[in-house]
């Protein structure tokens, strides 16, 4: 019985802890990725193509059959009508334009190509967190006039940049601008951390030639987990590409999923060995018994009465069992999110990250009833059937 | 003996067929046997070892169903009664004895005269005070708090007479309640069990080897190959 109460209590406990872990590492994952890329992106135009297309070749012309269908036109021509457009929705919380593109640093040290990506810092900061990704430096340098630069982390190591360093940015067509290093922001995902740089949309748009158009939005939900609905309804209206963060990072998202559920059912097993050894510790408690059980049964104990006797001590047992291991529960996770370890990569944090979600434990114990109810039921069943006549008769 | 006034039967058994196994194998236990037992009577069964006598009680006692025939008690037909119905006849009108007393090993003694009390929806103070008296009654108030393994086996039984009687049942059938102890002792149990039946206005059926004992009831029906000996 120890045995089968210490199984239950670990089993419950482990469940917890790695469910803490698997959710807290998923849960942070996608506050990283909200706070970094948004909720929803629209970054491509619909174009309806198909019908017949003229070339025209020499003093010839072609007549081209194309098939009928929808093409992707890279960029939004006109974010102000879109920008309208998206702000009936209720659900939106803030609507960032970006021109994204390639441009060159060139540092003291050594020259680099970056994703520039040009905003407008008070819009973005409505659908991000960079505000709270600023690591050196301030954003209200990079506020107050058109030369500010924010840099990744990494970039800024790998260019040996600091907060107040001048740097000259060179677009693709040669042009070149003098700008100051307003910040240093760390998201934690490497591959934005060493390639990204952020500028003004104005000197942004000059840098790169791109006087208007071309740019995308990057957009802030008031729930980010209705993305998907919010995102289909809205590709049905504007005529835009719309990609939802979930559908943005499916691959990332399905890993921790995998991750939580393989954790969920391998720890679930300790669960089931237990009910298992609780099954033969009440098999064999209903065959040492009987006699008792007759006993009973000649005194007016009903059937009912003798299998609620051994569902009352399955239920002591999980009732301790589920308290015990919701408690150890608890303290490990609590334990394990202060153990110290660096991860840098698809996040960034310097300890283990836990959830604390009572679901969790709703589960552990759920799933405990369910194993624990079938192993004291099946052999409470076979108590209540025990007939009393027989077994006095055999015992004297 | 005392004589026992004319009144209506309490128990009524008539016709009881039994039998154990299938096919080729099944032998008949009690063929066609009848019994009437009056209020407040002691009634003893006495017959060699397989004649029928523990079955019969069993029927009686409704731990069985017969074959055929018929079981009244206080003059309602009981043979046939659901599951429910016997069960809670047995709480309120039937007491047992039996020869190894089967007692609850875990319990005290206090506890398991308790038991029955408890079942009948007495509270725990009520059920603690009538097994306390009835603890008295068989001298066994110092060893009441005694777990029952802890006791001689004619304290044990004596323990069991106190549970069998806690309820005041109408009837108590008692299995060889004296198989298991030695003359002084048999006497002793079986003079309690009569004293305090008869206290607590119950009738008592008792089977039994013991002639000495079977001859000390209001009356003896010897019994031999399922029937009632002429």
């Amino acid at each position: 019985m120890a045995m089968t109460l210490t199984g239950i209590v670990f089993g419950i406990a482990f469940f917890v802890v790695t469910q803490a872990q698997t959710t807290g590492f998923a849960k942070f994952f996608e506050e990283t990725i909200l706070g970094t890329n948004g909720a929803m992106r629209i970054s491509d135009r619909f174009q309806q193509v198909g019908g017949v297309n003229t070339v025209t070749e020499g003093n010839e012309q072609f007549a081209l059959q194309a098939g009928e269908g929808t093409d992707y036109v890279e960029g939004i021509d006109y974010p102000n009508r879109l920008r309208q457009a998206i702000e009936e929705y209720e659900d939106v919380s803030g609507i960032s334009e970006i021109l994204e593109g390639r441009l060159s640093v060139d540092a003291n040290v050594r020259s680099q190509v970056v994703q520039a990506m040009g905003i407008r810092l008070k819009d973005h900061l409505m659908v991000s967190n960079l505000a709270d990704q600023i690591v050196f430096g301030s954003l209200e340098d990079f506020d107050a006039d058109h030369s500010g630069l924010l840099l990744g982390h990494r970039l800024a190591e790998r260019l040996h940049l600091r907060p107040g360093d001048k740097v000259d940015v060179v677009g693709s067509s040669g042009r070149t601008e003098s700008l100051r290093v307003s910040a240093i922001f760390e998201t934690g995902v490497s591959d934005i951390d060493k390639r990204r740089l952020y500028l003004d949309l104005a000197t942004a748009r000059w840098l790169l030639q791109q006087p208007s158009g071309g740019a995308v939005f990057q957009i802030g939900l008031k729930d980010p987990s209705k993305a998907p609905e919010v995102a289909a309804q809205m590709q049905a209206t504007i005529d835009h590409r719309v990609v939802s963060w979930q559908e943005r990072e499916k691959v990332w998202l399905d890993v921790f999923s995998v991750l939580r559920f393989s954790s969920a059912v391998t720890v679930s097993t300790i669960i089931l060995l237990s009910g298992l050894g609780m099954f033969n510790v009440f098999a064999m408690m209903v065959m040492e018994k009987r006699r008792d059980i007759a006993i009973l049964r000649s005194m007016g104990f009903s059937r009912g009465d003798v299998s609620s006797i051994f569902l009352f001590q399955g239920g002591i047992i999980l009732l301790s069992g589920a308290l015990l291991g919701c408690l150890l529960g608890a303290l490990a996770t609590y334990g394990i999110s202060k153990i110290p370890i660096r991860i840098r990569g698809v996040f960034s944090t310097d300890h283990f990250v836990v959830n604390w979600d009572l679901s969790h434990y709703l589960w552990g114990v759920g799933i405990a009833v369910v194993f624990m109810t079938l192993a004291t039921w099946i052999p409470a069943r076979r108590a209540a059937r025990v007939e009393p006549a027989k077994i006095i008769r055999e015992a004297s | 003996m005392s004589e026992i006034p004319s009144q209506p039967p309490i128990l009524q058994a008539k016709d009881l067929k039994h039998s154990f196994g299938e096919g080729e194998a099944r032998s008949t236990v009690l063929q066609e046997i009848s019994l009437e037992l009056k209020a407040g009577e002691t009634c003893s069964i006495i017959g060699p070892s397989g004649c029928g006598k523990s079955t019969l009680l069993y029927l009686l006692g409704l731990l069985d169903k017969p074959d055929s025939g018929e079981i009244k008690i206080n003059q309602r037909l009981v043979s046939e009664a659901s599951e429910m119905e016997r069960t809670a006849i047995r709480n309120e009108l039937l007491g047992f004895v039996f020869q190894f007393h089967f007692l609850i090993r875990e319990l005290t003694a206090l506890e398991n005269v308790s038991l029955p009390l408890r079942k009948a929806g007495d509270s725990k103070k009520d059920a603690t005070l009538r097994a306390e008296k009835l603890l008295v009654d068989l001298d066994l108030v110092d060893k009441r708090h005694r777990l029952a393994n802890k006791l001689s086996g004619g304290e044990q039984q004596r323990v069991a007479i106190a549970r069998a009687l806690a309820t005041s049942p109408a009837i108590v059938l008692a299995d060889e309640p004296t198989g298991n102890l030695d003359a002084r002792n048999s006497n002793k149990v079986f003079d309690l069990l009569v004293q305090s039946a008869r206290e607590e206005g119950s009738s008592i059926i008792l089977v039994t080897h013991n002639p000495d004992l079977a001859e000390r009831a209001d009356r003896c029906l010897p019994m031999l190959d399922g029937r009632f000996e002429e």
